[in-house]
């Protein structure tokens, strides 16, 4: 017994230990964005002494920061909440109405699970340069939204409420559409928070696709901006750091704020009920 | 009445699936086509293009860069898949033991680092393993004897890559796995421990065998995942040094819009989305074989 408690012990110690180092790069990274900059690379201290907000100031005024942001949040809301529509209506359709071609529009869009977007890049910039959508806010946000798994979850979901319901809605004389919007949209409000969250943190972490469709910089949006900061400056510690934390935290929020959402959506969208 | 009601039905359905149909149709289904099409022409990005045939794919085999980054997205697929997985199982193990809110706290500082954009991973990295002031060089010069500019040395560039990548990826893995230890029925471990069996004993004959099939789920999305590597290796080396980096998706950006030989990237492209279908194809299969 005296063992068992011992070896409990260390195990926890050795947890708490890599979960540390683990998280240390990023620790490491908001004390560095903290330090004024000429201490950063000249004292290696692991508690700062001084608050120095300097490098933010420098992220937020002489950078274009704030475009970017911009960009990225229309953007990635633009995504969201078009996904999240478009989808939810198909897998209302495919769950709920009898129409010829069902199975095969449902075929289809399983089977696009196994297409890797990336590999549309080049495709997809001559549509969106016939399209004259080369840095535009409709460019970024087109190509990003085919999302094939929110259809199937929310089939999923649709498929589990009880059909009386929609029968009962039906004899009081309302529409598919009033169905979805008035009584399964609510009724699965959950999943429907936890599919946006994770779409929006996925479409403002999106690279490859905004960083080919934006060449000029006031149509970057965050994640592909902040990749010009250091090429425009010089190598500045303090302000990469700064400039890199203040980019991360609209997804790093979202996260803290629905960790239970993103975690069920990560789950779902893998196939494991969550 | 009934006529009516079956229109109405039809009428309604055509409407909601509408706008995801004609989405799907105008940019996702239009490029897989257009990128087989293109593929067989000499078009340039923006343009029209000849039909050349096999062309493209053949000036693919006579191009070293083009094994370069074949043999590259391989050897980063090797560095990252089975680490990236086991040790997504070791962290879960780890976590599960722990209770209440110090769960969730060791959880968030595992899991946080997958939730960054991909340039602030790397933005991070690079400082941390800068060769002058990089924190993590006390840990180089610790075991090396020298300071090391890791993602400028054709040896050190990539395993420093899949390690930034694994860092990056691997909360995900975690979630999955600790979800599947969850599912692990507690009376399992307290009928083992009464007869006796060890911590190792345990796992071996336990938890391994039923947490296989999320090891099969995690091994085969990572496979899918890292096949795709490109954002890191463009953000931190750029593909070098001596192209010691290049993966096949940076031969699309490269062929593509670099040199503006929207035929020949999109011949590369559609290597890369064959060997993802394939892959695709095969977890479908392997996945519905243990489902049943």
């Amino acid at each position: 017994m005296q063992r068992k408690t011992i070896g409990n012990i260390l195990l926890l110690a050795l947890t708490l230990c890599v979960a540390c180092m683990w998280a240390f790069p990023i620790y490491w990274a908001v004390v560095t964005s903290i330090k004024p900059e000429h201490e950063v690379v000249t004292k290696t201290t692991f508690i700062p002494d001084v608050f120095n907000f300097s490098a933010y100031y420098f992220a937020l005024f002489e950078t274009n920061l704030a475009a970017w942001y911009v960009n990225s949040l229309i953007t990635s809301i633009g995504v969201t909440i078009i996904v999240i529509l478009i989808s939810v209506m198909c897998a209302y359709a495919l769950s709920q109405i009898v129409f010829p071609g069902r199975r095969l529009l449902y075929g289809i869009i399983l089977a696009s699970f196994m297409v890797p977007s990336q590999a549309l890049v080049v495709s997809q910039f001559v549509l969106m340069y016939r399209f004259g959508l080369i840095n535009s806010w409709g460019g970024i946000i087109l190509p990003q939204l085919i999302i094939p798994v929110v259809v199937i979850v929310y089939k999923q979901f649709f498929d589990s409420v009880p059909k009386e319901l929609r029968e009962a809605a039906k004899l009081d004389g309302c529409g598919d559409f009033q169905i979805l919007f008035r009584l399964y949209l609510p009724l699965n409000w959950g999943i429907t928070t936890a599919l946006a969250i994770i779409t929006y943190i996925m479409a403002w972490n999106a690279f490859l696709w905004p960083f080919l469709v934006t060449n000029s910089e006031d149509m970057m949006t965050v994640t592909v901006g902040i990749t010009q900061v250091d090429d425009a400056f010089g190598v500045k510690y303090a302000r990469d750091m700064a400039v890199a934390i203040l980019a991360a935290m609209p997804v790093a929020l979202a996260y803290l704020l629905f960790q239970k959402r993103v975690t069920q959506a990560l789950m779902l969208s893998s196939g494991i009920k969550g | 009445m009934l006529m009516k009601e079956g229109r109405s039905k039809a009428l309604a359905a055509v409407l909601m699936i509408a706008p995801f149909v004609i989405t799907y149709r105008t940019v996702f289904a239009y490029p897989v086509y257009k990128m087989f099409a293109l593929s067989f022409t000499d078009a340039p990005l923006i343009g029209e293009g000849r039909w050349v045939g096999f062309d493209n794919y053949a000036k693919l085999l006579n191009q070293k860069l083009f094994f370069t980054s074949v043999w590259n997205t391989g050897y980063f697929v090797v560095l990252t898949v089975v680490p990236n997985t086991l040790i997504g199982l070791g962290l879960a193990l780890m976590v599960v033991r722990l209770k209440g809110w110090l769960q969730s706290l060791v959880l968030v500082l595992f899991f946080l680092p997958y939730i960054l954009p991909v340039s602030v991973v790397t933005q991070i990295w690079e400082w941390v393993l800068d060769q002058q002031f990089g924190i993590a060089q006390y840990l180089i010069e610790f075991f090396t004897g020298r300071r090391i500019s890791v993602f400028r040395d054709p040896i050190w560039a990539m395993p420093m890559v899949a390690l930034v990548t694994i860092w990056w990826t691997n909360g995900f893995n975690l979630l999955l796995f600790i979800a599947g230890l969850r599912n692990i029925p507690a009376d399992y471990y307290e009928a083992a421990t009464l007869d006796g069996a060890t911590r190792w004993q345990c796992f071996q004959r336990i938890t391994w065998p039923l947490i296989w099939p999320v090891t099969a789920l995690v091994l085969t999305l990572q496979l899918i995942l890292q096949l795709k590597i490109f954002d890191q290796v463009y953000l931190m080396t750029e593909g070098g040094p001596f192209n010691s980096t290049y993966v096949l998706l940076q031969l699309v950006y490269r062929e593509a819009f670099r040199l503006n030989h929207g035929g020949l990237g999109s011949a590369v492209a559609v290597f890369l989305f064959l060997i993802i279908v394939t892959v695709s194809v095969l977890q479908y299969q392997l996945l519905r074989v243990r489902g049943r």
